[in-house]
């Protein structure tokens, strides 16, 4: 037990100083998380030593995490979109490179066979790294963001192609070492349910399990997290969240998919569901902390001795296969037609090897296709081009982007400028809000706590997200961070203060439209920096007394006019007495609250009532004949 | 002819003239008579409602106190709407052509106030050319504005009733189609002493 504590704190609080101060510097988190875990691995400090192994296929979990979250983030739609690029540009990138790196191989005196399984281990780039990079620089969305992401796709989905190739490049020698040592065997006694069947089986079982997820995802998530919902228990849908994330990814693992590829399915087929928020912000943290172990333990992982026995060879090759792929990725470029900044994210981006490397290349041993003293630099070469990758993009930042057309950047923000804006609450207050900024052409995220709300709107076929608004976590899944508006229209007053406080906190130039039930929750609103604070019955109420007043007789211009002064007047009420107001007294027993009410509600009395005589109230300043009465003879002879 | 009374007073509860003068002509049979304050209270012009109007009659007749040397701001607002290109003027925009346009103007301070020597400066005529030139490009017929001057003075007196009444038989003249319209175009304003002798049949 104190053995795993001990580990546990080395690794958080590596990570705890070093990302924060990787930040700070301009580096990005990534290379804050590789040099926690360079320091604490067994080159420097040597806190952390053999286990780095098995916490690292444990961490590559974020990975299957991050690609469920990038899939909800896709809909069905865009992937469709994509399809040209994922096939065409992701085909062309993996073969070029494998090929590019084959030949390379050759020249520096490999057996083909040997040549081609490195070529196979290095086309493939890090998701993890490039993926986390991208979001954490909004590079996502721009079109070299999705060139990146279209060419990893295909990269998870040639791994199974590839683990099947693999095999049939073995070395005699090297499998004669292997039968005799009897270290193969390793992966028979995992668990797997196409190993008995012949091909037509498991291409059935396969698509099968692939349905499973899809049908699965559309038809029985929503009862399921209807479900959950009624509980309302957070870790309840947490643990439901990561049941799902978990349960596909085990099922991918017995018919022989990448789970990776199988939970992005299932975000992908989630993307349009009401839960897609709530989900996004349970298994973010999971993410970000799996990924970050991850980082940790390929930097713990270099081995120093090997790396300082060959330093020029190792940081030669791991420069040349930078370069190479670089240049892959830049012919890609422009056959593609990317350009400017796109151009260079792209080329840059992806030139390391990644993740997938170290598994394919822990595949070859074992199956005898690459010797193990070769491995070993290898596995060098793979951790170092993934290490140097912050870098690459830190040079995207300072040398490339601003050498760039200014043009283009400034037409990139207008894009980007087209707000969103989130509505907290669609009940009635907040779904009439909804309607007038859709019908718009503004795009709106609606959050409601009611799953029956939700349903109930859907049948109208206006869409609202299930979730609690007032979790901060929530509120930046929404999209909190780049949204143009915030309307808190949740009749709940304390968890409203709490959004409009968080938000505030969080986004000092945000706008925000706040519902107020009465006059203190404008104050506690106004005080927890509301922009616009509406009370939910006020106008409604002055309407009918104008509708009243027209009732009774009086002209409705003039009708009109006593609202207007009713509403002025009572807009400067509410500032005089917010002087008055204590927060934690109720009104009625403010005495000097009650006192100043009195007064100034004679006042607005007034001011109404001026408008039966000329000159005494505050709107008759208009339409009245010239002059004050004992002037108009005067005008008049003039 | 059937005659449209747009009536615009943003002030009533201090108007009596103008008050005496809606009062009267909501009585007149074949008037149609709109309060336009009153129907639009917050400036939300029907434009359908309103171009209907005006293409089911033959005559309208503008109602209001001078204000500023023109209109009350929401009768602008009603020409700014209504009269829309391919409706009042433009590409088939005849709808209106024939129809006769009248203000009915009061006006506070007196005659002389109007003018080349004037106080003002100018004629009231010339204060209202651009609602004449208005009516012309609708190729509605222009008649001089039935006007009363000093009508804050003469309130309540003998003349301000000579004036309503004389509201009153123009407007029922022109419903009983013998109003003398030739001869009205060719006087500078019409004051309530003209009515008898523009209304052709009637012994003057």
């Amino acid at each position: 037990m104190s053995g795993f504590l001990f580990q546990a704190f080395v690794y958080l609080a590596a990570a705890v100083i070093a990302v924060p101060i990787a930040k700070k510097l301009g580096l990005g988190s990534v290379l804050g998380y590789l040099i926690a875990g360079i320091l604490i691995g067994p080159g420097i400090f040597g806190l952390v030593g053999s286990e780095t192994q098995s916490i690292q296929h444990f961490a590559e979990f974020g990975v299957v995490m991050m690609l469920f979250i990038v899939g909800l983030e896709l809909e069905p739609r865009a992937l469709w979109g994509m399809r040209h690029r994922l096939l065409g540009l992701g085909g062309m990138q993996v073969s070029g490179t494998a090929a590019a790196v084959m030949a390379a191989g050759m020249v520096l005196g490999l057996g083909w066979t040997v040549a081609l399984a490195v070529g196979l281990v290095f086309s493939l780039s890090s998701t993890a790294i490039v993926l986390q990079t991208l979001n954490e620089k909004g590079l996502m969305k721009s079109d070299g963001g999705q060139a990146s992401f279209s060419v990893l796709l295909f990269q998870d989905i040639a791994v199974i192609p590839m683990l099947a190739l693999v095999p049939l490049l073995a070395l005699p020698e090297l499998l004669d070492i292997i039968h005799h040592s009897g270290e193969s065997g390793d992966h028979g006694s995992e668990l797997s349910l196409v190993a008995d069947l012949v091909g037509w089986q498991v291409a059935l079982v396969t698509i099968g399990a692939i349905g499973v997820v899809i049908v699965g995802g559309i038809y029985l998530t929503r009862p399921l997290f209807r479900f959950i919902a009624a509980s309302q228990l957070r870790e309840m849908f947490i643990a439901t969240a990561l049941l799902l994330v978990i349960g596909i990814a085990l099922l991918m693992t017995l018919v022989g998919l990448s789970p990776a590829l199988g939970t992005f399915l299932a975000g992908v087929v989630l993307a349009n569901s009401e839960y897609r928020h709530e989900l996004e912000s349970d298994i973010e943290p999971f993410k970000g902390l799996l990924l970050g172990l991850f980082f940790i333990t390929v930097g713990a992982g270099i081995n120093f001795t090997i790396l300082f026995g060959d330093f020029i060879t190792i940081i030669g090759l791991s420069i040349g296969l930078i370069v190479l792929k670089a240049a892959v990725f830049w012919c890609l470029a422009l056959l593609f037609k990317l350009k400017g900044a796109d151009k260079w994210l792209f080329t840059l981006g992806l030139a390391q090897a990644g993740e997938f490397g170290f598994v394919l290349l822990s595949f070859t041993v074992q199956n005898g296709v690459i010797p193990v003293e070769l491995s070993q630099t290898l596995l060098l070469v793979v951790a170092i081009s993934m290490l140097l990758t912050p870098l690459l993009f830190i040079a995207f930042d300072k040398l490339i982007l601003p050498k760039l057309d200014q043009g283009q950047k400034r037409e990139a923000d207008e894009i980007d400028a087209k707000g969103v804006a989130i509505i907290a609450g669609t009940g009635r207050f907040g779904q009439i809000i909804n309607r007038m900024l859709r019908g718009n052409g503004y795009e709106t995220v609606v959050l409601d706590l009611s799953a029956d709300t939700i349903d109930n709107m859907a049948k109208f076929g206006v869409k609202a997200f299930f979730g609690d608004a007032s979790r901060p976590d929530l509120l930046h899944a929404a999209g909190l961070h780049d949204a143009e508006l915030l309307v808190v229209a949740i009749d709940d007053h304390e968890r409203a203060l709490e959004i409009v406080k968080h938000a505030r906190m969080e986004r000092p130039k945000l706008h925000i439209v706040a519902r107020a039930r009465g006059r203190n929750h404008v104050y506690d609103l106004y005080a927890a920096g509301a922009n616009d604070i509406i009370r939910e019955t006020f106008d409604s109420a002055v309407r009918a007394g104008r509708s009243s007043l027209e009732a009774m007789g009086i002209h409705p211009h003039e009708a009109e006019k006593i609202s207007q002064a009713f509403v002025k007047t009572d807009r400067q009420m509410l500032r005089r007495m917010a002087s008055v107001y204590k927060p934690d007294t109720p009104l009625s027993e403010n005495l000097e609250y009650v006192a100043l009410a009195k007064e100034v509600m004679e006042e607005q009395d007034a001011a109404m009532r001026g408008s039966r005589g000329p000159h005494s109230g505050a709107h008759d300043r208009a339409w009245l004949p010239p002059g004050p009465a004992r002037n108009l003879e005067k005008v008049i002879e003039e | 002819m059937k005659v449209l009374v747009l009536y615009a007073h943003p002030g009533q509860q201090h108007s009596i003239t103008n008050a005496a003068m809606a009062k009267t002509a909501k009585t007149v049979e074949g008037v149609t008579f709109v309060d336009v304050y009153a129907e639009y209270p917050r400036h939300e012009i029907d434009i359908d409602q309103e171009q209907e109007r005006l293409t089911s009659h033959d005559a309208v007749v503008f109602q209001f106190p001078l204000m500023w040397y023109s209109t009350p701001s929401l009768l602008k607002e009603w020409q700014d709407l209504v009269l829309e290109y391919g409706f009042a003027y433009g590409e088939n925009g005849t709808n209106l052509k024939g129809k006769l346009w009248i203000n009915a103007v009061t006006v506070g301070a007196p005659e002389t106030a109007y003018g080349v020597d004037g106080h003002n400066k100018f004629s009231l005529s010339e204060m209202l050319r651009p609602l004449q030139a208005t009516a012309n490009l609708c190729q509605m017929p222009y008649l001089p504005p039935y006007t009363i001057f000093a009508s804050l003075k003469l309130a309540g007196s003998a003349e301000m009733d000579a004036h309503v009444s004389g509201y009153k038989a123009m407007l029922e003249a022109m419903c009983a189609d013998k109003f003398n319209v030739s001869a009205a175009e060719k006087q500078e304003l019409i004051f309530a002493k003209d009515i008898a002798g523009l209304s052709t049949g009637a012994s003057s």
